[in-house]
């Protein structure tokens, strides 16, 4: 125990340090590292609260952004932006029964029913609450478990490294919804898109076509701001837009004493849900809500009030999509293994800054690593005092029409795509991306697979490479009784594959997802 | 045959197509369409041996198995009931596409002011409502932010002004 306080000692010295900025030409010195924190979880709250814009979009969008800065800042930024998200969603759902963000969905169920019945302000205040409580648990989690699995992680060899990444394209794959087979095809393409350039080990310029802008391969922002950015913009620009904000008046924000006991019990078991369900790969702050909701639905005393203003319906998948998005940093910090598509994007930032994600960070770089797992609880701090006083203002943001926003997005965007290299030839490809995102979403694929496999492509084959190079060629080495880890990880997978692969479950997975929407 | 589900129909057509071409790119054309043409078409790259894995060696495994489980997907939509293909709305799909090509290919040449009012005057177009003054204040209020924080803020090398204007008042 004392040793995770030493550590997170650490992490809050690194987040409050003073550093010496020059901006436009004048030096300050500033806490860097707070304000950055700051920017992160109000901007994420922004886009929480804002339907139609997404936390994947935002990061992408900023990405180049943080070229410039230190990597911590940036990285302490962009995950505000994730865990920041939750909390404006809930905002939306409650106020407008619009889920601003995909994880708050089951929260427009009885958060929007609370508001109809004039008790908009205790649901906007159990949310705020219910994440608060989770985030400061889901860090103590990150702290305790981090350590040990980067440690075991360490050991692995290629091998191991392989299964592994097979594992968690496999059990993101499963965990996401619609179709399965078309899910894997897509991580495979997205593999395939990852090979696209320089081939490390030859040198042979691969897929390239005697385009000299693709030698470098496809930069990973161009296919995320494409698939995601441009994608949604012309999504929702299909339909006609109605909005209505509910309740313009919220009224008093406090919970009775009544509210606070029923909640308790809610917070804690979707805090424990959450935090269990956003470690799994595949997991993070959608799977945590929507189990956490089933959950509670099927062990409250007050089961018959779920769907007409239940306040542990509010309390449950709120503290749980928080402690999900939190604890879903944990494979990505220990193993370097995104287990969703925001946690690719920080492989993504990770990697603009030089840093190989993986085991090595937590030993060779603590203070990135503690600063950034201190900075959630700041981060969960800064919301909770923030966010009640200014959910005003974000009641009044919802009325902005998206009209104003998309030509705003877009020339964000297309700024940031062309600050990657300078040259107009990366938001030709942003733009391609777009359309073949458009395509997929209209043939039922989802964009997000794609993804995660797009950044694990150029790992996966140098992983596949040195394994086969070792064991002279021979394909078993992945299975052999030698290499025990490696064989669980790959007989996870197929356990995985097979059980979801069995009729009378894919009913149950298929009703599950539609009860959803 | 009937095709009960067009949206698994297509996308099974898509992930074959897709598979194939990486297989293609990575081998290279096959001889007998070589030889109708009279010259290699696409040289292809080396596939090495499983111990040394040549640069096409694990694209083509790739690419395989993307046209196998396209076939599968194919397979699936004769046989299970599936949903139809949402009507594709090309009218933003143009308009956000040829905005962002846009204003890329003219931020060189026009500088970031004009290429950013392109931009938002194409993009505004795409949409249900397009009201001039709207966007032409939003397009003001847009440059001005974007040259404060992209350019003075983030120091970004974009050209404010047009090449031809010789003395650019922002700097």
């Amino acid at each position: 125990m004392e040793g995770i306080f030493g550590n997170l000692a650490i992490g809050f010295i690194e987040v409050f340090k003073l550093q010496a900025i020059t901006i436009a030409g004048m030096t300050m010195t500033l806490p860097f590292n707070i304000i950055m924190c700051l920017i992160g979880v109000l901007l994420g709250t922004l886009i929480g609260v804002l339907p139609g814009i997404g936390p994947v979009a935002t990061i992408a969008m900023l990405l180049p952004v943080t070229f410039n800065l230190a990597p911590i800042a940036a990285l302490i930024m962009l995950a505000g932006i994730y865990y920041g998200a939750q909390y404006g969603g809930s905002t939306t759902a409650i106020l407008v029964n619009l889920p601003g963000e995909s994880s708050s969905v089951v929260t427009c169920l009885d958060g929007y029913q609370m508001a109809r019945r004039g008790r908009a302000g205790p649901a906007l205040a159990t949310a705020a609450i219910g994440s608060f409580f989770a985030g400061c648990v889901a860090t103590l989690v990150v702290a305790m478990f981090a350590p040990p699995l980067a440690e075991v992680a360490l050991k692995f060899g290629p091998a191991e490294y392989f299964s592994l990444m097979v594992l968690g394209l496999v059990a993101a794959v499963v965990l996401a919804h619609g179709s399965l087979i078309k899910a894997i095809a897509m991580v495979i393409l997205g593999l395939l898109l990852g090979l696209v350039g320089t081939d490390v080990n030859s040198g042979v310029l691969r897929f390239s076509f005697g385009i000299s802008e693709m030698a470098d391969g496809i930069g990973f922002v161009t296919v995320a701001m494409g698939m995601f950015g441009i994608c949604e913009i012309i999504a929702n620009l299909e339909q006609k837009e109605h909005r209505e904000v509910f309740t313009s008046k919220v009224g008093s924000l406090m919970p009775s004493k009544e509210d606070f006991k029923r909640m308790v019990a809610p917070i804690l078991r979707g805090t424990l849900l959450g935090s269990a369900l956003g470690i799994l790969p595949g997991g993070g702050a959608l799977l945590a809500s929507f189990g956490a909701y089933t959950l509670e639905k099927k062990v409250s005393r007050n089961s018959h009030e779920f769907g007409k203003g239940a306040i542990e319906g509010v309390a449950a998948p709120e503290s749980a999509n928080n402690a999900g998005a939190q604890t879903s940093f944990i494979p990505l910090l220990t193993l370097g293994i995104p287990s969703n598509a925001v946690m690719a994007l920080m492989i993504g930032a990770m990697m603009i800054q030089g840093i190989a994600p993986g085991p090595q960070v937590m030993t060779e770089r603590p203070q990135l690593f503690w600063g950034m797992i201190a900075s959630m609880w700041v981060g969960n701090l800064m919301l909770v005092i923030l966010n009640l006083p200014l959910i005003g203002m974000w009641i009044k943001l919802l009325t902005v029409p998206y009209r104003y926003l998309y030509p705003s997005i877009l020339l964000f965007m297309a700024i940031g795509v062309f600050s990657i290299s300078n040259q107009p030839f990366d938001c030709f490809l942003m733009a391609c991306f777009g359309l073949l995102g458009y395509v997929c979403v209209k043939l039922g694929c989802e964009p997000a697979p794609l993804i995660l496999g797009f950044i694990l492509g150029p790992l996966m084959e140098e992983n596949l490479r040195r394994a086969m190079l070792l064991s002279r060629g021979d394909p078993w080495v992945f299975i052999s009784p030698s290499k025990p880890i490696s064989m669980g990880f790959l007989l996870a997978a197929i356990v995985l594959l097979v059980i979801i692969a069995l009729p009378a479950l894919r009913k149950k997975r298929e009703m599950v997802f539609v009860e959803e929407k | 045959m009937k095709i009960k589900s067009q949206q698994d129909w297509w996308a099974g057509w898509m992930f074959i197509g897709f598979g194939l071409f990486f297989i293609v790119a990575a081998i290279g054309t096959p001889e007998f369409i070589d030889k109708m043409v009279g010259t290699r078409l696409i040289p292809g790259y080396q596939m090495g041996s499983s111990v040394r894995m040549g640069p096409a060696y694990f694209p083509v495994v790739l690419g395989g198995m993307l046209a196998c489980l396209g076939l599968l997907v194919l397979l699936d939509s004769i046989i299970e009931e599936g949903p139809k293909v949402a009507k594709f709305h090309f009218r933003p799909l143009l308009f956000i596409a040829v905005s962002s090509l846009a204003f890329a290919y003219l931020l060189k040449p026009l500088g970031l002011v004009l290429a950013s009012i392109i931009l938002v005057f194409i993009s505004a177009y795409g949409g249900h409502e397009f009201k001039w003054k709207e966007v032409a204040i939003m397009s003001v209020v847009l440059v001005i932010f974007s040259v404060l924080v992209f350019v003075k803020g983030l120091s970004l090398p974009f050209p404010v002004c047009p090449g031809f204007i010789e003395i650019c008042p922002i700097r």
